[in-house]
């Protein structure tokens, strides 16, 4: 088969998948009777036009930053963690159990402290399916939709019977203590003399989602646990010849994976309810298919996934309140991008290669 | 718990199974043939969706549940581009296909009735109505048997009826016809397939349009049976539940129907008793919401036996040299 | 008299895959009634011509006509249609199916089965009847031998009335005494005047049962000749278009001391097959060892339990030291921390990971080392810049070391595999299928890589399914049958006909022919495992 150029593979593919989820979108907007051209001004003005817009746009992509990095990981070993909204939701659990019962003086460490509360309530959701495809074969997929349900009906019980303040009649936890608020992105500015929106919830999440990037990205490429995943995702029977146990290093890989979409709860659920609600994390889990798989796997492309998805998510947000477009359209873009960069690859694919093969010949002739 | 309380919850099972039923003798055909489809979700959900509207449209349930089994069928379709044409990730393609339902059946229900992602209740004949079997009325008296006819047996709507009849008919077309050899020979060994001269690409078009099919009918009966309407991501789950069924059954027809009786009556079970007391320990109604999943999970885990699911399922074929 | 109209006759066949010329411009008439052998190095070309005429793919140029009328095969139902039956290196068999399912697939009478299964069953009896076509057509395909289901694969072309039988290496899988079986039946089924290609690249068979034979290199026919003209060697020069040693050049070995000892070694499949049945054996220093035997009969499994990839219960010392047999002290990394090194049998699969570059794969299984990393970090650019002169010095073509292990041929791929097993100077060698799918000109580096390896007093086990290579190769050779050792002989002590009843499980003379003994045990192992399922 012909292959395409590296460039071709990281830059024009998903671009090529993103342009046609676009018109197909747009497409559905003209059949329920709106205009596309103006909605898409109405969500770049929304999204992008002030700070406040950004403000909003990078707190959804700081979100799907953690839940993609947490698709991609488990991808590299070949793992589908569709997980992420279930772990996401037991991130919050962690990150409210943290702010709220242990004595934190500061921001700063609070936001270590509910980091790793985060970090660990989601590693343990992701723990069980994994241990259970690596020691009994179950399937990855379908454990973790199954544990996506059980968290929303654990997190039900809890909120409803246990962590409902007493006379509430809303299902969610008190507010978190004022000392662990975190800066938002104005607070974070104003020392720099950059003016930022206040009532945006971006915040300083946004920081240690760049930081899990870059760890990311020495993890995969730089250690030996990520020499072992990648093999592993190729070949399991090449790992067990290396000595890499398939076993051992799936469920590392899922604790991984698990961690980083708890992890997400530092920015949504502390860093902007400041408070642990029922549905806290809107489907972020989700949308991390779609950027790990626009992202390519990579930490750089799932920044960029993440951010173009935080632009959606806001610009959407803005549709459903000036038009009559639902925020669903949100969910119909995600599926299309999942659809044509993850499964319908070949179809983007084939032809662009085809072009390639007779540019090619075309030099050499 | 008296008798006619336990022939209400079993009663219950039956309506609450047969969605499930139908969505996993769908997955069946998908997965003897070797497509893994874990999409049974999305197409039942836009079925249900499509079947609704167009009945409340037009007036006629029949007419919906033709046109749920329309976009079931095209979703299928869709799932068949991207995994046997294009050889993409059966997995993906079907959780892609899963969001895609959600989101334009809520965003059409927008558009068309501007209910907040409903359609309007249907009344009439916009739904299936409940079959009284002959002689239900005249038998009813007779002690124990009269009810269980009445009551359990009679009662349904047809669609209940024609769930049941898809086992046995599954069964035959898989294990006594011709269709059914080549179908299940796909799923085991594509490749012998094709060297005997049947196209691959044919009869696993074939398998996914069936799957299609029966998932439609799943839809549709959640929308126009079970209930009087679609409702914003009204399937559940139930896909999913399906599919665990079906591995269960370790993708055999009867089995099937065993294991989504079983999981109808835990949603029976979970619908009639909110708050279960057991002597003093009281089970949270959020223990029984879960207690499907919970189950699934334990089933896969294979606590309860092995699956060996089909051995060319999930992987695109491709022509060896 | 006029020549009969041939059965086939191919004119001016080309067909390309990109840059790759597989087929060039090849011309073949092949007279009814005859074997036809076609010979040639692996990628010559010869399976892409006879999925050609199989309809699997379609030539870019030429013609082919069947007993004298022009054919046009888009794909395998017009190849059936017009008479040709295949039977592929890999079967194509449903497994969980029973023979007359498999025999009946595609070929069915009507939209009901039962019909079909009946005539089937009666139409079955009477070819099995005129072709000593033995099998038994209600057990599953897994539950039957090779041997068996090769003549399912037969009985599956005749049921569909083909003509012409085209068999693609058809003795791969076989032992010397069930190829012996095999040919008998083809023999049988030429004078019922049906037309069979065999294609093999074993000189053997061809001289033993062709009546012509052409030869393919590079995607040409460089000749075809009736076998009585030719010779052996003629035929091996055609191939590779020089002359060509067939003998590995090596001193006598001088044997040390025992540098690893297996005792009772036995392993149990997840299906609860008992897979090695007590295996004993020692492998000494300065010695190769060949291990004998048929595909499937557990030389798999010894190479994996013993490169630390499965589990097994007994004992094994290396150099008088006990090594684990379960759990993570046996596993790979601790085989290789042991002095053990292994190149497995499938490099594709287990011994490379084709989608890494080089020297990802340079430092694969050895990805431990600390002196790969700086702190927690691999250091990679220094890996690979000595990936790379580890290549050169492997002659791996070409020494790119930042190139995807997928785009090197087989034989360089498996170069990059010998560099990174035999580099780091272990003390056990452990190898399979050194050669499988490598061109003649790396089979000759390889083996001789491997005697350097010897001469420096290193122990060395091989294991390959080529009875040509052990014996040319083996300082001493042991037999593998169904997990147990059968024997083991000296490569000047013994020949092909003992040591092949040895992989076919038969000690001594038997007192019925070969054949025979063979066919008897495979429906006495088809029994036994329907036995096994009550």
């Amino acid at each position: 088969m012909d292959r395409l150029p590296r460039w071709a593979d990281i830059v024009l593919i998903p671009l090529v998948s993103l342009v046609l989820a676009a018109v197909l979108s747009a497409l559905v907007i003209l059949a329920i009777g709106e205009d596309p051209v103006a909605a898409v001004q109405l969500m770049i003005t929304g999204a992008l036009g002030s700070t406040y817009g950004w403000g909003y746009t990078l707190y959804y992509a700081t979100n799907f930053i953690f839940t993609g990095l947490a698709v991609s990981v488990a991808f590299h070993a070949r793992m589908f963690n569709i997980g992420g909204e279930g772990q996401a939701m037991l991130g919050g659990l962690g990150v409210a159990l943290v702010c709220l019962h242990l004595p934190l003086p500061h921001w700063s460490l609070a936001l270590i402290a509910a980091t790793a509360g985060a970090a660990l309530f989601g590693a343990l959701w992701a723990l069980v399916p994994g241990w259970l495809q690596a020691r009994r074969g179950s399937h990855i997929v379908i454990t973790t939709i199954m544990f996506n349900f059980i968290a929303a009906a654990l997190l039900n019980y809890l909120l409803v019977n246990l962590m409902r303040p007493v006379g509430a009649m809303d299902p969610a936890t008190p507010k978190f203590p004022t000392a662990t608020h975190l800066p938002t992105l104005h607070d974070l500015l104003a020392p720099l003399g950059i003016a930022f929106s206040k009532g945006a919830p971006a915040n300083v999440s946004l920081l240690v989602g760049l930081l899990a990037c870059v760890l990311v990205w020495l993890l995969i490429w730089r250690t030996r646990l990520g020499y072992e995943i990648r093999a592993l995702g190729h070949s399991e029977t090449g790992a067990r010849y290396a000595g890499i146990g398939p076993a051992r290093t799936i469920v590392i890989t899922m604790v991984i994976s698990g961690a980083l979409a708890g992890g997400m709860a530092i920015n949504n659920v502390m860093g902007e309810a400041e408070r642990l609600v029922m549905n806290a994390t809107e489907g972020a889990g989700f949308i991390g298919i779609a950027v790990a798989l626009m992202g390519r796997n990579h930490p750089f492309g799932v920044l960029l996934a993440a951010i173009l998805f935080g632009f959606l998510f806001q610009g959407g947000a803005e549709l459903a309140l000036w038009t009559d477009i639902p925020r669903e359209l949100i969910v119909v873009i995600q599926a299309l991008v999942i659809l044509f960069t993850g499964a319908l690859d070949n179809m983007v694919r084939r032809p662009l290669a085809m072009v390639f093969a007779a540019l090619r010949k075309g030099r050499e002739a | 718990m008296d008798f006619l309380t336990l022939l209400q919850v079993l009663d219950s099972t039956v309506r609450l199974a047969t969605p499930l039923l139908l969505a996993c003798l769908a997955g069946l055909f998908s997965e003897r043939a070797g497509i893994f489809d874990i999409g049974l979700e999305g197409k039942m959900l836009m079925a249900a969706f499509l079947s609704a509207s167009v009945a409340f449209f037009t007036g006629s349930v029949w007419i919906g549940l033709l046109a749920g089994i329309a976009a079931s069928v095209l979703l299928s379709v869709l799932h068949g581009l991207a995994s046997i044409t294009f050889r993409g990730n059966q997995l993906i393609s079907a959780v892609a296909i899963n969001f895609l339902a959600a989101g334009l059946t809520v965003l059409i229900a927008q558009a068309w009735f501007r209910e907040g992602g409903r359609t309007p209740s249907l009344i009439g004949g916009a739904r299936f109505e409940p079959v009284t079997l002959p002689l239900a009325e005249t038998l009813a008296p007779v002690p124990v048997l009269g009810p269980i006819y009445s009551e359990l047996v009679s009662g349904h709507t047809i669609l209940v009826y024609l769930a049941l009849a898809c086992v046995p008919l599954t069964w035959w077309v898989l294990w006594r016809t011709r269709f059914g050899l080549r179908l299940r020979a796909v799923g085991e060994n594509p490749a012998a397939v094709d060297t005997a001269g049947i196209s691959v690409v044919g009869m696993r078009y074939g398998a996914v349009v069936i799957c299609g099919v029966l998932c439609g009918i799943a839809g549709a009966y959640l929308a126009t049976g079970l209930q009087a309407g679609f409702v914003k991501d009204m399937t559940a789950g139930r896909g999913y539940i399906a599919l665990a069924a079906l591995i269960f059954a370790k993708w055999r027809p009867w089995h099937a129907l065993g294991a989504t009786l079983l999981f109808g009556l835990l949603q029976a079970v979970a619908v009639r008793y909110q708050n279960i007391d057991l002597g003093g320990v009281v089970i949270p109604v959020q223990v029984m919401d879960a207690l499907p999943y919970v189950l699934t999970v334990v089933i896969l885990a294979g606590f309860v036996g092995k699956a060996i699911p089909p051995r060319a399922g999930g992987e695109p074929y491709v022509k060896e040299r | 008299m006029t020549p009969p109209v041939p059965a086939i006759e191919l004119r001016g066949i080309s067909k390309s895959f990109g840059p790759v010329r597989a087929n060039r411009d090849i011309s073949l008439s092949v007279a009814p009634g005859t074997i036809h052998g076609i010979i040639g190095e692996n990628g010559a070309g010869k399976s892409t011509l006879m999925s050609i005429l199989y309809g699997f793919y379609r030539a870019d140029a030429g013609e082919i006509f069947i007993g004298g009328t022009p054919a046009d095969i888009p794909d395998s139902q017009a190849a059936i249609a017009a008479g040709i039956g295949m039977v592929f290196q890999h079967f194509k068999l449903v497994e969980t199916f029973t023979v007359l399912e498999n025999v009946v697939l595609g070929a069915e009478d009507g939209a009901r089965l039962r019909p079909s299964l009946a005539r089937a069953r009666a139409s079955l009896q009477a070819l099995a009847d005129e072709y000593e076509l033995h099998v038994k057509p209600d057990a599953l395909i897994q539950d039957i031998g090779v041997g068996m289901q090769q003549r399912v694969e037969i009985l599956k072309a005749l049921y569909r009335e083909a003509g012409i039988l085209i068999l693609d290496e058809p003795t791969g899988v076989l032992t010397p005494a069930e190829a012996d079986q095999l040919f008998r039946i083809l023999d049988r089924l030429r004078n019922e005047g049906k037309t069979i290609i065999l294609i093999t690249h074993k000189l053997r068979e061809i001289m033993e049962i062709t009546d012509t034979v052409s030869v393919m290199r590079r995607g040409e026919m460089t000749a075809t000749l009736p076998t009585a003209e030719t010779d052996p060697a003629q035929l091996a020069e055609l191939m590779v278009g020089r002359k060509v040693l067939l003998r590995v050049d090596k001193t006598p070995a001088t044997p040390g001391k025992a540098a690893l000892e297996a005792e009772g070694l036995s392993v149990i499949d997840g299906q609860g097959v008992e897979r090695l049945r007590g295996i004993d054996l020692t492998l000494r220093a300065g010695e190769i060892l060949g291990l004998a035997g048929v595909a499937g009969n557990g030389q798999s499994e010894l190479l994996e339990v013993l490169g630390g990839m499965r589990d097994a219960t007994g004992r094994l010392r290396v150099n008088g030291r006990d090594l684990a047999l379960t759990g993570r002290a046996a596993d790979g990394q601790a085989r290789r921390a042991a002095g053990i090194a292994h190149v497995p049998e499938d490099r594709q699969r287990e011994g490379l990971i084709m989608q890494f570059q080089a020297w990802e794969n340079m430092i694969f299984g050895y990805h431990h080392d600390p002196a790969l990393r700086r702190g927690p970090l691999m250091q990679n650019a220094a890996i690979a810049r000595d990936a790379g002169v580890a290549m050169q010095e492997y002659d791996v073509r070409p020494p790119d070391a930042r190139l995807a292990a997928r785009n090197f041929s087989g034989g360089n791929q498996q170069k990059i595999v010998l560099a990174r097993e035999m580099r780091r100077d272990p003390e056990i060698l452990l190898v399979g299928q050194p050669t499988r799918g490598v061109d003649i000109g790396a089979i000759e580096f390889i083996h001789s890589q491997i005697v350097r390896l010897r001469d420096a007093g290193k122990a060395i086990l091989l294991v390959s399914v080529e009875l040509d290579e052990i014996m040319s190769l083996s300082d001493r050779i042991a037999v593998i049958f169904d997990g147990r050792i059968m024997g083991e002989r000296l490569p000047g002590e013994t020949d092909e006909g003992e040591l092949g009843l040895l992989m076919a499980g038969i000690e001594g003379t038997p007192d019925k022919p070969a054949w025979q003994a063979v066919e008897d045990a495979q429906f006495a192992q088809a029994e036994a495992v329907e036995k096994s399922h009550g």
